[in-house]
């Protein structure tokens, strides 16, 4: 029989246990405080370690999966992708950097030339900012907030005037059609997400990540199995929230041109085409933290460095992404917006008044969590069925419109019309 | 407030709100007014934090930040004045009187008060205090609220209803 090492027996956490790159700094912060350097320097040297790791490897993410989506969604259509830069087109991403670092970056004429150059990077930070509360380890956390999920909400929210800062500056009528278009998206997606992460903080009882990774990992359970609903309408919600195809109705270029990225070209394009990037990692990264046991494998971390685990599971499940990218068409707007408010909305909050009924009945009962967590695992895998089945059965019975009818406010951002002559024209 | 961190991070966060919001006022675009009062918002955030009150300087960014500036592109975008700059107006003087009487009022207070240190120490989270109390003690206050903004959203939806739209249906 092989005896079972805990973790600390086989390395003993020193710094050059490399499963959990947070020793090493731990020892740098302890070395240099030894030193007899102030208070603030061992702290300020730790952040920067944290900043300028995040950044690296976001860029160097960024870059890699530039060239695997393209390959990938190539072979999903039946086509090579890129092949001529490099080995099997690897350097195809060095060279669209190139290209859009030396491209010159026009403003346009009538453009709102203070907005159109802040909005790009006004995309850019939060998105940047997302990662700061996400744990890549036990200790590879940069600022593990007590508020984490309301933190990842709110940053997320402050996209929206970034866009409407792009979308109005540009000065052009496509350009503010697509950022309109997206803050009625992002606004009623952000209750989805909302709702959807709520279910996931009342089982655990905490909005630090670090808490809700530790509970999963107590529990011996991933918060997929106790939220296949919430799961689901939060991977919906981040498609929309990355603005990327089925839900890219905001630059869908069958119908605006490109949205707000219309007047942008050279690195300030290139700002938001990272931005979006960083978003879809961001929202993965989410996922795996909040639902998928984050840097944990049901202790395959004692063994396995957890941040490799992290990555692995996020570049995974980015693929879904992808994935979605490569098959599904595009969504008309007045679709996506009757998704979120008819049909999301119903079945999160439903969802979240479920969990909270579990919850309370958990704690009064004074239930083992053996007994209460495969039970709740069967009421609300039964619950995800109910919902999508009987919902789907009876959006099935009423008769199909044959005609689209645009909501209030699509009619007024603008939408193409099917079938009838447009109201008022 | 003695560490030099706390004292820095306060001065920074009271100079990038004082001056924003300084621009808001003076700044002739309307949109730019909004950005300028949305890094203003931010600012009254990072003073949050520097008092440890977390949850509301996450709910300050959500709900300041993310959506009241969002309700006043709207309002501004959808105002079929909106085309006019700031600051102009008959209204310039009236506001520049209550400008003048709300900072005093204000000042007086700031000053005449006798601020006292609290004793106990600090909370160490503050987002489930805030939830327990607003769930056991104040729960009454609470709800109405939730019932006075539901209504407000209903209210809303009647309002802007086009004439005809029960009978599409």
């Amino acid at each position: 029989m092989i005896p079972v090492l805990s973790r600390a027996e086989v390395f003993l956490d020193e710094w050059y246990d490399f499963r959990d790159i947070g020793n090493a700094v731990g020892e740098l912060q302890q070395q240099i405080t030894d030193w007899g350097a102030p208070d603030w320097v061992p702290y300020v040297t730790a952040s920067l370690i944290g900043v300028v790791s995040i950044l690296l490897w976001t860029i160097l993410s960024v870059l890699a999966f530039i060239w695997i989506e393209r390959r990938i969604v190539g072979l999903m259509q039946n086509r090579i992708g890129p092949n001529r830069v490099g080995p099997t087109g690897l350097l195809q991403p060095v060279a669209d950097v190139i290209k859009l670092l030396l491209k010159e970056a026009i403003t346009t004429a009538n453009a709102d030339r203070w907005l159109f150059w802040i909005a790009p990077i006004a995309i850019f930070i939060p998105t940047l900012v997302v990662f700061a509360v996400i744990p890549f380890g036990e200790q590879m956390v940069l600022a593990d907030l007590n508020v984490g999920v309301l933190f990842l909400i709110a940053i997320a929210s402050l996209n929206t005037l970034a866009v409407f800062m792009a979308g109005w500056s540009s000065n052009n009528k496509y350009a503010l059609l697509g950022s309109m278009r997206t803050i009625a998206m992002l606004i009623s997606y952000e209750i989805i997400q909302v709702l959807a992460l709520l279910g996931a903080v009342l089982f655990v009882g905490s909005m630090q990540l670090g808490a809700i990774v530790q509970w999963q990992v107590d529990h011996d359970v991933w918060l997929i199995a106790l939220q296949p609903v919430a799961v689901v309408a939060y991977i919906i919600s981040g498609a929309v929230e990355m603005n990327r195809s089925p839900t890219d109705i905001a630059e869908a270029e069958s119908e605006i041109v490109a949205g707000y990225h219309t007047e942008y070209g050279g690195i300030k394009f290139g700002f938001f085409y990272q931005a979006e990037y960083l978003a879809g990692f961001a929202i993965t990264a989410v996922i795996v933290t909040l639902y998928l046991g984050g840097y944990t494998m049901f202790g395959l971390e004692e063994w396995i460095p957890g941040w490799l685990i992290f990555l692995t599971k996020l570049y995974t499940f980015f693929f879904v992404f992808i994935w979605f990218r490569g098959t599904l068409p595009r969504l008309r707007i007045d679709q996506l917006m009757a998704f979120a408010w008819k049909y999301l909305l119903p079945i999160v909050l439903i969802n979240a008044v479920l969990v909270g009924g579990e919850m309370l009945l958990w704690q009064e009962a004074d239930l083992s969590s053996s007994v209460a967590i495969p039970a709740f695992i069967a009421v609300n895998l039964t619950y995800a069925v109910l919902a999508v089945v009987g919902w789907a059965a009876m959006l099935g019975h009423t008769t199909p419109e044959r005609t689209a009818h645009r909501a209030i406010l699509t009619r007024e951002v603008g939408t193409i019309h099917y079938g009838e002559a447009a109201p008022n024209a | 407030m003695e560490e030099t961190g706390t004292v820095v991070a306060f001065w920074l966060f009271a100079i990038i709100t004082i001056g924003s919001a300084v621009a808001v006022a003076f700044v002739r675009n309307l949109i730019h007014a909004v950005v300028f009062l949305v890094i203003s918002f931010m600012g009254v955030a990072g003073l949050y934090i520097t008092l440890s009150a977390d949850f509301i300087a996450v709910a300050q960014i959500l709900i300041y930040a993310g959506a009241i500036s969002v309700l006043m592109v709207f309002a501004i975008v959808l105002t079929p004045q909106g085309e006019r700059r700031n600051s102009e107006g008959f209204l310039r003087l009236p506001a520049l009187v209550l400008a003048a009487l709300m900072a005093a009022t204000l000042i007086f207070v700031a000053v005449d008060t006798g601020w006292e240190i609290a004793d106990r120490p600090g909370f160490d989270e503050t987002a489930s205090l805030i939830g327990e109390s607003l769930l056991d003690k104040y729960v009454l206050p609470f709800e109405i609220a939730s019932v006075l903004l539901l209504v407000a959203m209903l209210g809303a939806i009647v309002l802007v209803r086009p004439e005809g739209a029960v009978e599409e249906e």
